[in-house]
């Protein structure tokens, strides 16, 4: 429903309703403190220095901020015994969630199009075998996987790490590109068919244009998953190959040196970064996405 | 050659039997209506002929050409859809062209067949929207277009005029009569709305649960109907279907029975020979609501004859009243002039047209 349509609703009127109203916003408020708090913390503490840290209380603003402890999350930080900081473990990240991304949501759109109007014998036992895969938890899978991965010759290495997140991110990928397709008339298919167009050309002229808000949301979900993945980094890469999650618990949890608060706050901001850019450029698409499919075609 | 015939043509889907063993040819140029209840699988049987659909068993000819193994793309049909089935990405253009374009025609001949198109349609206005922004009727208008650039041999239509409001829906039914007078290809069209297939159609085929009942002309269907079934299909409203006896008074009647008395219908000449062989047996007797009038309102004839029921229920739709009154046990309609409309639980003195009567048989429903 558009905002205009519930503006328009009349409500009940009264000091009883007025005090509840303030009520409702008080909590409201007061949930959304509890939730921006940690990120407060997070962001101020990066922006001091270690002294003033150790001196101050944990939620004063920083008496001279500076980037500092940002700078050196980035280029100079120590994870194990190289001293490089984040910067080669994101790009790690970032050439391991691109290719994944986009191969998992190709083919989950590929499948949910040949799932629903391509429909052959056991098209639905298919599909519900595909989606069991989207409720197995990953610890079950390492042990074959590692060993997968070694059959393929991928172990420790970036490509491998894209295989499985490609693998298992076909579940999610093709339940939303189902689920959307499913409500494409067969008739777009049927004239599409009629018009002389192959299995393909059907999909990349006739459904795949159609699939914005399904991409959308499938882009937005793989990439936070994959970003934010720590158990397949730390199970199936090693040193330089590890993605940035994996990199910031070793800055953070090295057991050497003095605790660097400020550091650790910066590259954690650091690491968390992309997926945030992720969802302010595309959020708006995201809402779309997940209320395409009440729309009318 | 653009004829399209079909001999033993069985679809099953699992053990669900939809069509069941249909022999039909269509004449080339002939606007075809298959008509009937929902569930009666004429949009199967079109998608058949479309090629969207397999065939369990027989065979289906598009001129002397075989192509039960042949797919849609090259039967050299063209479809229109019910939900029109437009792409909704592509601008009304590419709508049009989409076709030509996966069959590589010269963009040149494309031009010219998007422009003859769209000006014979007149949407040469809106090419360049797309589908979401048009109206329903427009809509139809880009289908039919889509439909008319390939110059097929044969025309499928799927209850093209369903999703449009009553008013658009009448003009489009003539204009696509227009259209087929034009181009005089051969039309297929499937509908469940009696009255687009009696004004549409050079011939109708009414089907019902896998069978065709009757295929013949509109006149032929309705003055003609084959059995029951086709009797009550067609015609709004529908036929009354009264259950009788047959007597032999001075002449053959049919006695109607029910609490306010018995009548006599008097058969014509044309049933004599019928009613002889069924004498004192049960029969069903069928009278056209508007072969029921007032007393004296119709054209004397021979075989007209007049009977008194009290009316019931008084529906006035504008250009006739639909009196509704109790006759052996059915709740028959007659069809009278407004100004002949008279008070609900008034006694009426009814007058029907014998001669245009119909008598079916109770256990085989076929008309006699």
């Amino acid at each position: 429903m558009s905002r205009t349509a519930i503006d328009g609703i009349v409500r009940p009127k009264g000091a009883r309703n007025k005090v509840l109203r303030v009520l409702l916003f008080f909590i409201l408020g007061l949930f959304v403190l509890y939730y921006l708090l940690p990120l407060f913390v997070m962001v101020v503490t990066s922006l001091k220095s270690l002294e003033e840290i150790r001196g101050g209380s944990l939620l004063s603003l920083p008496r001279n901020p500076n980037f500092d402890a940002w700078g050196k999350a980035w280029d100079s930080a120590c994870v194990g015994v190289r001293c490089d900081g984040l910067r080669p473990y994101m790009w790690n990240s970032v050439a391991m969630a691109v290719p994944a991304v986009l191969i998992s949501t190709m083919l989950g759109a590929l499948n949910g199009y040949a799932l629903t109007k391509w429909r052959f014998r056991g098209a639905d036992t298919i599909f519900a075998l595909m989606l069991f895969g989207a409720f197995i938890p990953f610890q079950v899978v390492l042990l074959p996987m590692a060993r997968t991965l070694g059959f393929m010759g991928l172990a420790g290495s970036v490509a491998g790490l894209i295989f499985v997140h490609t693998v298992y991110g076909l579940a999610f990928t093709t339940l939303y590109f189902r689920n959307f397709f499913i409500g494409v008339s067969d008739g777009i298919v049927q004239a599409a068919k009629i018009d002389g167009a192959g299995f393909f050309r059907i999909f990349f002229h006739v459904m795949l244009p159609m699939a914005p808000p399904a991409i959308v949301v499938t882009v937005i979900w793989q990439f936070t998953q994959i970003w934010n993945d720590f158990l397949f980094g730390i199970a199936f890469t090693v040193g330089d190959s590890n993605p940035v999650t994996v990199a910031l618990n070793n800055i953070v949890n090295t057991s050497t040196g003095v605790k660097e608060y400020n550091v650790d706050m910066a590259a954690a901001i650091l690491a968390a970064l992309p997926t945030l850019l992720v969802y302010v450029i595309a959020g708006k698409y995201f809402v779309r996405g997940l209320a395409a499919g009440a729309l009318k075609g | 050659m653009s004829n399209v015939r079909l001999e033993k043509v069985w679809k099953r889907f699992g053990t669900t039997e939809v069509i069941k063993g249909v022999d039909i040819e269509f004449n080339e140029g002939e606007f075809v209506v298959l008509v009937g209840p929902s569930g009666c699988g004429k949009s199967t049987l079109l998608n058949l002929v479309a090629g969207l659909e397999t065939l369990s068993s027989g065979n289906i000819f598009i001129g002397d050409r075989l192509v039960n193994d042949i797919p849609p793309k090259d039967r050299n049909i063209a479809m229109v859809f019910q939900s029109y089935a437009l792409y909704p990405t592509k601008t009304v253009h590419k709508n049009i062209t989409f076709g030509m374009e996966t069959r590589r025609v010269p963009v040149a001949e494309q031009e010219r067949a998007l422009k003859q198109v769209t000006e014979l349609l007149h949407i040469d206005s809106f090419l360049e929207r797309k589908p979401g922004q048009l109206s329903g009727g427009q809509r139809q208008r880009v289908a039919m277009g889509r439909a008319l650039v390939r110059h097929p041999d044969v025309f499928l239509f799927d209850e093209p005029l369903s999703n449009l409001d009553a008013k658009l829906r009448i003009e489009m039914r003539t204009e696509i009569k227009k259209l087929h007078q034009q181009l005089g290809k051969t039309v297929i069209y499937v509908t469940h709305d009696q009255i687009e297939a009696m004004t549409l159609a050079s011939r109708i085929a009414v089907m019902d649960n896998g069978h065709i009942r009757q295929f013949a002309s509109p006149e032929t269907i309705y003055e003609e109907p084959e059995d029951l079934f086709v009797a009550e299909f067609i015609g709004a409203p529908s036929m009354n279907i009264v259950r009788g006896r047959i007597r032999k008074k001075s002449q053959y009647v049919v006695e109607v029975i029910d609490e306010e008395g018995s009548i006599l219908f008097p058969l014509p000449d044309r049933l004599l020979k019928p009613a002889a062989a069924r004498e004192d047996q049960e029969v069903f007797l069928g009278l056209r609501p508007e072969t029921i009038t007032r007393k004296g309102a119709q054209r004397p004839s021979a075989n007209m004859f007049s009977f008194q029921r009290a009316i019931d229920v008084v529906e006035p739709t504008g250009p006739d009243t639909m009196l509704v009154f109790t006759l052996g046990n059915i709740e028959a309609i007659a069809r009278v002039h407004p100004e002949d409309r008279e008070q609900a639980g008034a006694k009426y003195a009814f007058e029907v047209d014998m001669g245009k009567a119909k008598l079916f048989d109770v256990k085989t429903g076929k008309r006699l």
